[in-house]
């Protein structure tokens, strides 16, 4: 059986990231998934739960930017021999890899969608320009290092025993940036992760100001749904960069998505358009939004989400 | 002080972006070429330092065709003070470790303290880059500055990622990263633009950098596929005469999205 070796990254609250699982099923694709975990080893048994068949440890000076990550996953490659080398295509994963991929003089496929091997060896699927096009590559020989875009693989595999193996690194002494201070955010959400939800609801600039925002969010919480937003919002400092949907954002691909004055430029549409239904509501009756809107009503915000909300409750009461 | 700016030229993401079928690469034909405004960001945080700091060298990089050239001018107009342009038909198509490899030799040929990137291009390079030449030169990485602070031995800014907020630095030379969260390019002027002519533009190939583009001994990622999916099209538009909301909550309900 071919090893795919899956690095998997821990939160500052021990648990492992949300892109755990969808790694551990699209490496599963490709050979065994075997687990690389940098830093404390408590995570071990939640990825074995994930489908880890074993898990790779490894300790690292916190303060060190990226290195220590990436020699522990050459050292991980050493001793394995993967088919595969598997990271989240996160700020923190993403970086590790493609320092990786340099070292090793491996081909690196970044922001990928999916995996499959054929008899002529790994698959990987990209999708380009906001969807609009599916790529396929594969490396010309040996092994493939890939970032997997996060959500978009949503199987999930079956638990596994726990086996966790020490991973002996050698520091590869080359010089590394330092974390000089650390905040969490002010209060994790409860809220669905943007990336992966199965429904979005975003505010744009429509939404008219910080406080405003509540009822998008109000909304989003009676769907169960995360919140998105357009960059205007963004920029005008309605809610965090993180919530930002479009080219430079984060690219979604919801079961629904609902747009709330977002006018709907080309560059927010690359980042939603692949949802399966599109809802919109904009003043602006030749709004591009509804250009792609399953079901689009031209109004003011401020009424119908209020009306909305209180249908959607009503039969709940 | 010497600052390389990695700049790319990109389709406009304001015009229609298409990849050619055939060969899977962006069809320029279709495509307004633009200096990516990531990019541009990346140009306007070296020259805000070379504005307080006379004497600093501000060289913009890229590896394009010969036709880019003109997105190039624009970071000389900007205000770079000279440019480096890595073009070879060989290198049409290359991937990221071949792409890696020629920007890293041109950064070494150049020389340089720090290097400058956008932390992700528009046309979907996945924001590997920066971290990759990083290694090939043996310096730190710092990805995904939404704010930079230069001194002349160290670099330092704050950086978000899922985990949390932070502050990192590095003594250099590094390479980093900067996210759109930092301010927009400047735009260009007609002085600048006649400036621009008059400033060093060097145009090299992959030999000239000691980079074999064809080595067989080396693996690469090959496209094998390119596939378009068919445009969205619109759905029910209603105008909301109070009763809006009501027919969405019907909709949504008839979708089965609520539960
Ligand atoms: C390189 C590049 C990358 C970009 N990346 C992104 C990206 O990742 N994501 C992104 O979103 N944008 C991105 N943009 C910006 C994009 O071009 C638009 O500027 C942005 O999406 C506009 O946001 P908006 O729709 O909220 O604002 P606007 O375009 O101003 O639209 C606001 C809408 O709200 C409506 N409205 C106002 N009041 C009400 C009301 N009371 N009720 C109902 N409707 C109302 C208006 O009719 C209007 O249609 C990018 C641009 C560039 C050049
Ligand atoms: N061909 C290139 N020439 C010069 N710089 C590049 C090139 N490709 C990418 N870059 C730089 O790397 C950054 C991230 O790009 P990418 O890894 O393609 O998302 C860009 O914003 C540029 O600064």
């Amino acid at each position: 059986m071919t090893v795919a070796l899956v690095l998997l990254e821990v939160m500052p609250d021990g648990a492992l990231a949300a892109s755990s699982a969808g790694l551990l099923a699209a490496a599963d694709q490709v050979g065994e998934p075997v687990a690389v975990i940098v830093g404390p080893a408590d995570a071990a048994e939640e990825a074995a739960g994930l489908g880890a068949v074993r898990v790779l440890t490894a300790d690292a000076d916190p303060d060190a930017l990226t290195l220590p990550v990436v020699d522990a996953l050459a050292a991980a490659v050493a001793r394995e021999s993967p088919d595969l080398v598997l990271a989240s295509n996160s700020v923190e994963s993403r970086d590790a890899i493609a320092r990786l991929a340099a070292r090793l003089r491996l081909p690196l496929a970044a922001d990928v969608v999916g995996l499959d091997r054929d008899e002529l060896g790994i698959v990987a699927r990209h999708s380009a320009f906001g969807g609009a096009f599916t790529v396929e590559g594969a490396p010309t020989f040996g092994p493939l290092v890939v970032t997997l875009r996060p959500g978009a693989v949503t199987e999930r595999l079956d638990a596994q025993p726990v086996v966790v193996e020490r991973l002996e690194v050698v520091a590869s002494g080359v010089p590394a940036g330092r974390v000089e201070s650390f905040s969490e955010p002010a209060a994790p959400s409860s809220r669905p992760e943007l990336r992966g939800a199965r429904i979005v609801v975003a505010g744009g600039r429509g939404v008219g100001s910080r406080e405003n925002f509540a009822l998008v969010e109000q909304l989003a919480d009676v769907l169960g749904a995360a919140v998105g937003a357009s960059r205007a919002a963004v920029d005008a400092g309605y809610v965090p960069a993180a919530a930002q949907v479009g080219q430079t954002g984060v690219t979604v691909s919801p079961r629904l998505y609902i747009a709330l004055g977002i006018s709907g430029a080309i560059q927010h549409r690359a980042g939603m358009q692949t949802a399966t239904t599109i809802v919109a509501v904009d003043k602006d009756p030749e709004a591009p939004i509804f250009a792609i809107a399953d079901f689009g009503i031209v109004g003011d915000l401020f009424t119908v989400v209020p009306h909305l909300i209180s249908a959607l409750e009503a039969p709940k009461k | 002080m010497k600052i390389v700016v990695l700049i790319k030229e990109v389709p406009d993401t304001w015009g229609e972006r298409r990849l050619d079928l055939e060969t899977g690469l962006t069809d320029r034909a279709t495509a307004t070429p633009v200096l990516d405004e990531i990019d541009e960001r990346a140009v306007e945080a070296a020259l805000a330092f070379a504005d307080a700091h006379p004497g600093t060298e501000v060289v913009a990089l890229t590896m394009a065709p010969a036709s880019a050239a003109a997105t190039v001018r624009k970071a000389l107009a900007m205000g770079a003070t000279s440019a480096v342009h890595v073009v070879d038909d060989a290198l049409r198509g290359a991937d990221l470790l071949l792409t890696a490899d020629v920007l890293a030799a041109a950064i070494r040929r150049a020389g340089f303290d720090l290097v400058i990137a956008g932390n992700l291009s528009t046309d979907g390079g996945g924001g590997v880059l920066p971290a990759m030449v990083a290694e090939m030169l043996g310096v730190p990485n710092l990805t995904a500055l939404s704010t930079l602070e230069l001194s002349d031995d160290s670099v330092a800014g704050e950086r978000v990622s899922d985990a949390g907020t932070m502050r990192v630095s590095a003594a250099l030379p590094a390479v980093v990263s900067i996210t759109e969260a930092m301010p927009e390019g400047r735009f260009t002027t007609f002085k600048g633009i006649m400036a621009a002519k008059k400033k060093p533009y060097e145009t090299v190939d992959a030999t000239a950098l000691g980079v074999e583009p064809e080595d067989p001994a080396v693996p690469r990622y090959i496209m094998l596929s390119v596939s378009e999916r068919p445009p969205r099209a619109a759905g029910v538009k209603i105008t909301d005469e109070g009763d809006a909301a009501e027919k969405l909550a019907a909709f949504l309900a008839d979708e089965g999205v609520l539960r």
